[in-house]
């Protein structure tokens, strides 16, 4: 990728990104309606300058519920990155550092875990425990922390051949100290990468699980929930579906450009 | 002077400028390569010479333009489009890098990288590919299980690996081949094969060969010279009339410097006053500082079956060598007789199946009881100045890096005095501990390199091939300074080459390695 590709996709990612999780955090304190509100004698209404993106069959009004459904869908992802990353990354570097019968033991286990389809694992947990954000976040945590040690494993790996960690086992240091000093360091970049990568996983998986009804429960709106509910609907208010499809296509195109512009960068500097 | 015939040049370089962050590193420069000729570029480390070489292929770092023109047969490369320099890059302009470290991507065997440059510009199948790759490995010299092209570049030592980057440069016989030190990290005997190679190229084939060196051994195999200095070319002469031609004072010293092999015995030699002239009789009642009996380590190789344990490799066999205090040591030995290995032992970064190392009369092993106290005696200068720093690291934590072993390293202000008080010592300025590693040049980045190795105040320094990469200019004024430091802190070095006229130069006893053994120990002054 050429460098003014990368910078332009660079900006639209940062755009796109931005005007997402500003809306998400708006939400917080500010929504044009209350996203729970339901108004049955204004349902079903199409697009207007009362209600930009209309409203849905109980009155509620749709802008509003994919602004605090986005709060959710980034608060989903978001938490499931930092399991795996506070996971995955220890992980890999304890693989990377130790190698021989550690680095088997931790990678196969990882295997194991991998060889499950995360959308199939997520649903496991939140059978089992029952479905809610919480859960959700968990389930897709623990789909993140292979990814992560993998990540961190492989290129870990590659650095601890560097001479400067020779130079640094030298000067006295343990595995441990060498792998907070100079393997994590090196590798930050890349893990923002494969950060950004898992994030916009997040979004979809977390949609996926709501709409199948095992994500944040009602009242909290979220955008799977949303998908599903307008579901029965499309042929009277194809809008409903509309416009929480489209968020999930924007944002996970907005969060994945800004990742590959990221990645251009990390890895051809 | 421009020997080249105007026009006929294969490829000629009309006023080239480089500047990097408003820097101008190459100042005009010009010259010319013809057909079926070798020219050398020489010049003393950070003079330009690799970023010639790398603004010829339009491969210059970030932030920095370059003006001029570089015509090819006749097309300006510098007005082409990328993708008409990516078709020349490889298919016309051949080129080997300084590094065999870095030049190869560690991930894809041999095999698939020589046959990658075939695929890229050829619409070759990959059986035709794989073909012209063995072919290629051939040619280097890369035969029977050293050039199986299954193999990882980590399987293979420094100079095999600079071998394959090579076979990857001239598998599709390119016009111009442009080789930066492309020998520097080899052995003497795999030098003059893969010299033969180049050579038989440049004669057979009619290819052109630029070639970036210090080494005055091939120096003297080139046609003409030119001589790099700040960015400019001072001077450019037929080898055959060297160093008479050479009116200019700095391409005068440079080439003078590189002819004069640095040995013990030419002690009057200009430039290697200190290390020439120590009194360097060795003291053979001094007290050892390094000692190793009967080193064994053997590698695992791979499996190749689950149920049998791995075949093993025997890196080192038997070794026993002796470094006495304020001594000069060398091993010299081809390049996979076992040197790196034996490196590893010495600095208890591996543990040997059998043997012992005694450091100052006690055993010293990795996790010993001992062994953090032991290792303040013992640093280690790398072969590869560009990897043997964190890329993040400023220069300051880097050389105060050793400080770790110390009980209770020195605070922030007196960590800052010595360090920089350790950079004027190895003649490089206290303000340059705020930079990073990559803003110095080669020569610059191995004194950073000594400057770590000397801040604890070791017995022993090791250098694993760190004096062979460096320019001769600078190889005698770092050889002197060792000098001096030896003397002054009674400091023993422990050379590790393949190069066997540098160790003789600067070691008062050698022992030679080959296929894991000490075949040889000499006594430099009898």
């Amino acid at each position: 990728m050429s460098l003014p590709t990368r910078n332009l996709s660079f900006a639209i990612g940062v755009v796109i990104t931005a005007v997402f999780i500003g809306a998400a955090a708006l939400s917080l304190v500010w929504t044009p309606y209350d996203p729970a509100g339901i108004d049955i004698l204004s349902k079903l209404r199409p697009p207007s300058a009362q209600h930009w993106f209309g409203t849905d069959q109980l009155g509620r009004d749709v802008l509003s519920m994919i602004m605090a459904g986005g709060r959710n869908s980034v608060g989903v992802a978001l938490l499931s990155v930092v399991i795996g990353l506070g996971a995955g990354v220890p992980l890999g570097l304890a693989a990377a550092a130790r190698g021989g019968g550690v680095d088997e033991f931790l990678m196969r286990g990882n295997d194991v875990l991998f060889a499950f389809p995360a959308l199939l694992l997520a649903i496991l947990i939140t059978a089992v425990f029952g479905p809610g954000a919480i859960n959700a976040i968990i389930a897709i945590g623990i789909f993140n922390i292979p990814v992560f040690a993998r990540v961190t494993r492989g290129s870990a790996r590659v650095l601890w051949t560097r001479d400067y960690c020779l130079a640094a086992q030298v000067a006295g240091k343990g595995r441990l100290r060498i792998s907070a000093e100079h393997i994590l360091p090196n590798l930050a970049a890349l893990l923002a990468v494969q950060g950004t990568i898992q994030f916009s996983l997040g979004i979809i998986a977390e949609a996926g699980l709501s709409y199948v009804g095992l994500g944040a429960q009602p009242p909290t709106p979220s955008w799977g929930r949303m998908l599903n509910e307008a579901q029965t609907l499309t042929a009277s208010a194809p809008s409903l579906a509309w416009f929480p499809g489209l968020a999930i296509v924007l944002f996970v195109l907005g969060v994945n450009l800004l990742g590959d512009a990221a990645h251009g960068a990390v890895h051809e500097p | 002077m421009n020997s080249g015939v105007p026009g006929a040049a294969l490829l000629e370089v009309r006023d080239l400028c480089v500047s990097l962050g408003g820097a101008a590193l190459i100042r005009g420069v010009s010259f010319a390569v013809n057909a079926g000729e070798v020219l050398g570029l020489v010049g003393a480390s950070g003079s330009g010479k690799s970023l010639t070489a790398l603004s010829l292929l339009r491969l210059l770092p970030a932030g920095a333009s370059a003006t001029g023109q570089i015509l090819l047969r006749g097309e300006d490369l510098a007005a082409q489009s990328p993708a008409r320099l990516r078709a020349v890059r490889g298919r016309e302009i051949g080129m080997v890098f300084q590094e065999p470290m870095s030049a190869l991507n560690p991930l894809m065997t041999i095999g698939e990288q020589v046959a990658e440059t075939v695929q890229v510009h050829r619409a070759a199948a990959p059986a035709e590919a794989r073909r012209l790759a063995r072919a290629a490995l051939d040619r280097v010299w890369l035969r029977g299980d050293a050039g199986d092209p299954d193999r990882y570049p980590h399987e293979l030592s420094g100079g095999q690996r600079q071998r394959v980057a090579i076979a990857i440069a001239v598998v599709l016989s390119p016009a111009l081949l442009i080789a930066d030190e492309p020998t520097t990290a080899l052995d003497a005997h795999t030098r003059e094969q893969v010299l033969a190679v180049l050579f038989d190229l440049v004669r057979s084939a009619g290819m052109g060969l630029l070639l970036i060196t210090h080494d005055m051994s091939l120096i003297a195999r080139t046609d003409r010279v030119a001589v790099l200095h700040r960015g400019r070319i001072v001077e450019q002469a037929a080898t055959a009339q060297l160093p008479d031609a050479l009116r200019q004072p700095q391409a005068r010293a440079l080439i003078q410097a590189a002819q004069l092999e640095p040995r013990r015995t030419a002690g009057a030699a200009a430039g290697m006053g200190a290390a020439a002239a120590a009194p360097a009789a060795p003291d053979r009642a001094a007290a050892p500082v390094l000692e190793l009996r009967d080193i064994v380590l053997d590698y695992p190789r791979r499996r190749r079956s689950l149920l049998q344990a791995p075949p093993a490799l025997r890196a080192v066999d038997g070794v026993s060598l002796t470094v006495r205090a304020g001594e000069t040591v060398g091993l010299v030995g081809e390049s996979g007789a076992g040197k790196s290995s034996l490196l590893r032992v010495v600095l208890a970064l591996a543990r040997p199946q059998a043997g012992e190392v005694r450091l100052l009369g006690e055993p010293f092993a990795a996790h010993a009881g001992n062994s953090r106290r032991l290792r303040r005696a013992i640093q280690i200068v790398f072969q590869d100045p560009y990897g043997s720093f964190d890329p993040l690291w400023s220069v300051e934590r880097l050389v105060a890096e050793p400080f770790a072993l110390l009980a209770a390293p020195p605070e922030a202000a007196e960590r800052r005095r010595r360090v920089a008080a350790m950079l004027e010592l190895v003649g490089l300025r206290a303000a340059d501990m705020r930079r990073r590693a990559r803003e110095f040049s080669g020569g610059q980045r191995q004194r950073i390199a000594i400057a770590r190795a000397l801040i604890i105040e070791p017995r022993l320094i090791v250098f694993d091939e760190a004096v062979s990469a460096l320019d001769v200019l600078l190889r005698a004024q770092i050889l002197a300074l060792l000098a001096e430091l030896s003397a002054r802190l009674d400091l023993a070095y422990l050379f590790v080459s393949h190069d066997p006229a540098v160790v003789r130069a600067i070691a008062d006893r050698v022992y030679v390695m080959q296929a894991g053994r000490i075949v040889e120990e000499r006594l430099q002054r009898a």
